[in-house]
């Protein structure tokens, strides 16, 4: 998942579960990224500010140092490498307190381990984009911003907005695994399980639109995580 | 008594006896100075008449018929009134007095002195007098004795110190009556609380029915318990809930485990296995947080994030989540929705009861249709879904809002029985209502909440 051969990225773990922090840190090294990790919140504060790390994750209660207020320390001195917080709180206030205090993305525990790494990469990636893109390209599937269209293989694919937004959301992570849970939030802004699936009705439904009929299918299942939009 | 003493309810009742005694001693004060002003302006006036009598009797008859008259006004025996007259010298001429007042002023003017009354075995009698000089140096005394006026204004002060007794004797049984009237009431309230505290939480704060502030203490306390109780209950339900409905899932899943280790080892059997445990885990996880959002909502610990939301934006969004899931399975979906629906809520929870409905409707109605309806009806706003499913049976209708609750039909469906117990602690947090009704045929789920601008919002409503 991770580009081969490029540096590899480096993360940052601030969990003071050991049991926990080992199984992320294994996890995370499996799927190829360089792991450190800290047990407290002053060790982790202190080891994030060298800047040496493209994203943290860090719990929400550690001892020595809260995990909101790290992030607010670490942000009151410029660092700006992504944060994902961890927490056992999972209310939508609380999500709401960490995403104010400086995080990028809120993960309630327990999680998928599938997930942790989706949202991470969502995170890792995030600063390449660009913010003024106007047209988004993954294979012959092209989406423009500006007069919201979408066209394949320069045919015009006729999308409904809600479609229209889960395409963007996909291709904006063209390359990356997307978890229902990830689309459910950005796409719809809910944070909450709805007992159907119904995110796989609707990627079914976009399915039909932008693959049926070409011989390169471009939305793909990845199994027990989520879907990936990807070209080749 | 010392605890009386520091009641409240008795400082009241003191503060109140203060200011109600020194307003009838004000009151008594001023009758008693106008009434003893008025007898002595009355002498005083008897006097002045008297005196411009003598002087004319002195104009037209001279001193000797001034003296006439004197001495025939003294020989009576002495009534109230005093007279005398003296020469240059002060030395008495005539008059019912046996000199002049000793230290009395000689020039006109008004004096007074005290003097014995022989009437009364010498009692001393005050005198108001007025003086004046004639011609040739006499001087002229004309007085009246104080004895009735003293008299009353003693009956007075007598009468006016008993009334002053009076007033604080009465005030004082009146206001401990009053202490201890409300201190047997709020005793009342300790009582039911100590109780309470004991552990007996059905206990209520007994009402007088009069409607009173205590009474409207009293109620709020009893409202204020009947909350806690069901709280409690609630607590509890979800202790039980999470023995019998979780245990069962996390018994199965430790069967499984263990069976798989007895089998003889196979990488396949036990990637497979591992795969089953963890989807049994996160429908456990599921379960789990569905019931922590129960008991938050019902908890009302949310309310904080209440704000004015357009409840019809929020169930077209939900809709419009639903929609393809209704599609898929060949049901007609429609949505009728009045624009504008604004609701004092929390825009996550109400998403997710609306969504919560759907789902059931979408996930039991195996042919024809579901309809969402939301509309205002005066100060409630109405949010139907109606499904052409089977139904639930008339006596099912209620409990299918208990946790973990599904009927017998049901169990193949997925689900964990707690889509319809949130969506009621949702209504009730929002101070709202939620019931099934008959579709004929189908089912159909009623959501009522307070409009926005209803004036009974403020309170949570008590549902039962």
């Amino acid at each position: 998942m991770v580009a081969a051969g490029a540096e590899r990225m480096k993360l940052l773990v601030i969990e003071d579960d050991r049991e926990a922090a080992a199984y992320i840190a294994k996890g995370l090294s499996e799927s190829g990224y360089v792991v450190d990790c800290a047990a407290d919140g002053r060790e982790g504060l202190f080891m994030a500010t060298s800047g040496a790390y493209d994203a943290l994750i860090v719990d929400r209660m550690l001892p020595q140092m809260d995990g909101l207020a790290l992030i607010a320390a670490l942000r009151s001195a410029e660092i700006r490498t992504p944060v994902l917080i961890l927490s056992a709180l999972g209310a939508v206030d609380d999500r709401v307190k960490g995403l104010r205090a400086g995080g990028d993305d809120y993960l309630t525990k327990p999680f998928a381990f599938a997930e942790l790494l989706a949202r991470l990469e969502a995170l890792l990636r995030r600063g390449t984009g660009g913010a003024a893109t106007t047209k988004l390209k993954v294979g012959d599937l092209e989406m423009d911003l500006l007069a919201r269209t979408v066209t394949r293989s320069g045919h015009e694919l006729d999308l409904l907005p809600r479609e229209f937004r889960l395409l963007e959301f996909l291709m904006r992570h063209a390359g990356q695994v997307v978890t229902r849970t990830m689309l459910l939030e950005n796409v719809w802004d809910y944070h909450f399980d709805p007992q159907t699936n119904v995110i796989d009705v609707h990627i079914s439904r976009l399915r039909q639109k932008i693959d049926k009929g070409f011989a390169k299918p471009l939305l793909h299942t990845v199994r027990g995580a989520g879907y990936q939009l990807r070209a080749e | 008594m010392t605890r009386l003493l520091r009641t409240n309810a008795f400082r009241m009742a003191a503060l109140y006896l203060a200011l109600f005694a020194a307003s009838v001693l004000a009151l008594l004060a001023f009758i008693y100075f106008s009434m003893a002003g008025f007898i002595e302006q009355q002498a005083e006036a008897t006097i002045r008449a008297e005196m411009r009598g003598l002087r004319e009797q002195y104009d037209q008859r001279g001193l000797t018929g001034l003296v006439e008259v004197v001495q025939a006004r003294s020989a009576a025996p002495r009534g109230n009134s005093l007279y005398l007259i003296t020469d240059p010298a002060l030395a008495p001429v005539v008059g019912n007095l046996d000199g002049w007042p000793p230290n009395r002023d000689v020039r006109p003017s008004w004096i007074t002195f005290a003097v014995e009354s022989p009437a009364h075995n010498g009692e001393i009698d005050n005198v108001v007098a007025s003086v004046s000089v004639l011609p040739g140096g006499f001087h002229l005394l004309v007085g009246r004795d104080l004895r009735d006026a003293d008299a009353f204004r003693r009956r007075i002060t007598t009468t006016l110190g008993w009334a002053a007794l009076l007033t604080l004797a009465l005030g004082v049984a009146g206001g401990l009556f009053m202490t201890r009237n409300m201190l047997a009431r709020v005793e009342a309230v300790n009582r039911t609380s100590a109780r309470i505290i004991r552990g007996d939480l059905s206990q209520r704060v007994p009402l007088t029915g009069s409607g009173d502030e205590f009474d409207q203490l009293a109620d709020n306390l009893n409202a204020m318990l009947d909350q806690i109780e069901r709280l409690m209950l609630g607590m509890r339900q979800v202790t039980d809930n999470i023995a019998h409905d979780l245990r069962t899932p996390l018994a199965r899943l430790r069967a499984r485990l263990e069976v798989t280790l007895l089998e003889r080892p196979d990488v396949n059997r036990y990637g497979e296995a591992l795969r089953e445990t963890i989807a049994e885990a996160d429908r456990l996880l599921g379960t789990f947080n569905a019931l922590l959002s129960i008991a938050e909502a019902e908890a009302g610990a949310r309310r904080e994030n209440m704000a004015v939301v357009d409840l019809a934006a929020i169930a077209r969004s939900v809709a419009e989540l639903y929609e393809p899931v209704a599609d898929e399975k060949g049901l007609a979906f429609t949505v009728e929705a009045e624009p504008g629906i604004a609701v004092q809520g929390d825009r996550h929870l109400l998403s997710q009861a609306v969504a919560n409905l759907l789902d059931n409707a979408l996930k039991y109605t195996p042919e024809g249709g579901v309809n969402l309806t939301l509309r205002r009806a005066g100060n409630l706003i109405r949010l139907e879904v109606a499904d052409t499913g089977p139904g639930v049976p008339a006596d099912r209708r209620e409990s299918v809002f208990d946790r973990f609750v599904r009927l017998e039909g049901s169990r193949s469906t997925p689900g964990n029985g707690l889509g319809l117990s949130l969506v009621r602690a949702v209504a009730k947090l929002h101070g709202g209502e939620v019931w099934l009704e008959d579709n004929t045929p189908g089912l159909k789920a009623i959501l009522t909440l307070p409009a926005a601008d209803s004036p009974a919002l403020p309170r949570t409503r008590a549902a039962a």
